[in-house]
């Protein structure tokens, strides 16, 4: 079984600034994440009690399911972890193991028989009874019933991972040196919003039965066959469509294409490359880093320097985040197929992730150079930076789970903090009104012309 | 599920693949591209089932076989003084996963292309059917507000 491990999920209130409060109970952070980081924490806490041929193992799972799922085309290079269920299933397993094959294996000479013993002891006699979940060992029928279509569309879309993809799109928006405009701001966040729901709902379409052999992800909605893969795919398609309309048509066609591109390289490239080849971590950097991109394009109409500072700092940050987190779920990543660094290339892993700690503390002081934030940025960012790159040398050294959780927890509560430090900073407007001006307006006109 | 029902039933993940059975509805004026359909949907799901109730047995089996011939090699018993299990920790488990991963690697990518196959084709004939039925029932509405 593996370790226990409690997630402690940040709440993401949309909107402007990124506050994430802590909440040991609740359930479901969305992350958005370029990498889709199946984290299962599961506290297992196992008592055994010797009864003459009874064994009971009582396991309390506090499962928070950190999903990383990689926004489409808003989600902020931040790794958002989707926290599904952190719901407590007890689940008493009852091992009917008699005493005397104990005795035989000990007497046995023969150590093959000893092996087939122990075999046969854990194939057969685990007999999972779930307190709380009886409900789920029932047989349901497929039928799809109207009042639990919202919660299952929320859940298909991974509706808080979106959430999060929103906010760090916004972010973007927020850090762009032009006046803020809350119609250009509101349409940015929804076609955003869209997108990243089309895109999530793709990638459960796709990965139905390697889902259903995560522990993280086993509680989906498809795999559960509460929706049909028909209907999974028709409101993938009519909440991309719209978003990605939205977003050429109401926004700008920058943003726009950036979205369509997001939605491919997610459900495209990330998805499949995720049990092909390692390469699947850096693809899915990237589609992280895009949301803020877009956000930033959506409030200037161009692709400026900032725009793709701010999508590296989301890149680099990606990487201690979800190399951290593969470190635990080694063992649900070898037996589901999927091929991440920290199973096959474990130095790889924390060296990139060591490396990418180092690069934020590069990109913070770029930020300056750029004109996007004062001098005072790197300043007051240089401790976060340089905490999350002293976790990160450890991590490194160690290799071990603590480590990795302690990289992990940081990465947390770093990204925010980061965003929220760089908005402080951000440099006033009014210093570079006339230019602001001329951006500005290219929101503007494009919804002149669309909307009569 | 009731012998009287009219849709599809789902039942809890299956021990030794995970997966979740489904049991197919099979209506009496069920037509071609239905019965198209519901074979495509029972082979996809045998074709799982096959592949990932063999793929975790051999998981578990090779586990285990890798913590006894380490335990072995440590000269440690598979069992310690209290009857409970021993097991290695992480960083050791780590080198067989990498082993287990690297070996199947083949495997998983031919299933993965099967597993496309089955997805993509499952879904379309859902649209057709979907569009068929749908037809049919405007028509059916049709003719009774002509009548």
């Amino acid at each position: 079984m593996s370790a226990a491990r409690r997630c402690r999920p940040p709440r993401a209130l949309a909107g402007l600034f990124v506050w994430r409060l802590r909440n040991t109970g609740v359930q479901q952070v969305p992350y958005r994440f370029v990498q889709l980081y199946h984290i299962a924490n599961d506290r297992l806490i196992t008592f055994q009690y010797f009864n003459f041929l009874k064994r009971m193992y009582v396991t309390q799972y506090n499962k928070d399911l950190s999903q990383r799922a990689k926004p489409k085309s808003d989600s902020v290079v931040s790794p958002f972890h989707e926290l599904q269920q952190s719901d407590q299933v007890k689940k008493v397993l009852y091992k009917i193991s008699p005493v005397s094959p104990v005795h035989q294996s000990q007497s046995e000479i023969s150590s093959r028989n000893e092996l087939r013993e122990i075999k046969s002891e854990t194939e057969d006699s685990v007999i999972p009874v779930g307190a709380e979940s009886k409900e789920d060992r029932q047989w349901k029928e497929m039928k799809l019933r109207l009042d639990d279509l919202p919660g299952i569309l929320a859940r298909l879309s991974k509706i808080k991972l979106t959430a999060l993809v929103v906010s760090t799109a916004s972010a973007g928006f927020a850090m762009a040196p032009v006046p803020f405009e809350l119609t250009c701001f509101l349409l940015a966040s929804l076609g955003t919003g869209l997108a990243s729901c089309a895109a999530n709902s793709i990638n459960q379409f796709f990965e139905v039965p390697f889902d259903s052999n995560m522990n993280r992800t086993k509680n989906r909605p498809l795999v559960r066959g509460q929706i049909s893969p028909l209907l999974a795919v028709c409101f993938a398609a009519s909440c991309g469509v719209p978003g990605i309309a939205l977003l050429t048509l109401g926004v700008n066609p920058l943003t726009g294409a950036l979205g369509a591109f997001n939605i491919f390289l997610y459900t495209c490239c990330y998805t499949p490359l995720k049990r092909m080849s390692i390469a699947n971590t850096w693809v899915g950097a990237v589609v992280g880093a895009i949301p803020p991109i877009m956000g930033w394009t959506a409030a200037t109409g161009s692709l400026d320097a900032g725009a793709l500072l701010l999508g590296g700092i989301l890149y680099s940050w990606q990487f201690p985040h979800f190399n951290a987190l593969s470190w635990g779920l080694r063992e649900d990543y070898s037996r589901g197929g999927y091929c991440m660094m920290s199973v096959t290339h474990p130095g790889l892993c924390r060296r990139v992730a060591l490396r990418h700690c180092l690069a934020l503390i590069g990109l913070s002081a770029v930020a300056p150079v750029l004109d996007i934030t004062t001098w005072t940025f790197p300043v007051i960012s240089l401790p976060i930076n340089l905490y999350i790159s002293y976790l990160g040398l450890r991590f490194y050294r160690d290799a071990n789970r603590s480590s990795s959780r302690k990289l992990f927890f940081c990465s947390l509560w770093h990204l925010p903090m980061l965003l929220l430090v760089m908005f402080t900073c951000k440099k006033s407007v009014l210093e570079k009104e006339d230019k602001g001006d001329l951006q500005g307006r290219s929101c503007e006109r494009a919804m002149e012309i669309r909307l009569p | 599920p009731p012998a009287h029902s009219q849709s599809d039933w789902i039942g809890p993940p299956d021990r030794l693949s995970n997966l979740r059975p489904i049991i197919f509805h099979v209506p009496p004026e069920e037509s071609a591209l239905e019965r198209r359909l519901r074979e495509a949907r029972q082979e996809a799901q045998a074709s799982n089932q096959r592949f990932w109730a063999r793929h975790n047995r051999a998981f578990r089996q090779e586990k285990e076989e890798f913590i006894y011939s380490r335990l072995k090699a440590k000269g440690l018993e598979m069992r310690d003084e209290s009857g409970q299990k021993a097991t290695l920790n992480a960083e050791e488990m780590a080198e067989f996963y990498k082993d287990f991963l690297n070996k199947n690697l083949k495997k998983h990518l031919q299933y993965n292309r099967d597993w496309y196959k089955h997805n993509f084709r499952i879904t379309f004939l859902m649209g057709q059917v979907a569009v068929v039925r749908a037809l049919r029932w405007l028509r059916r509405r049709k003719k009774n507000v002509e009548q």
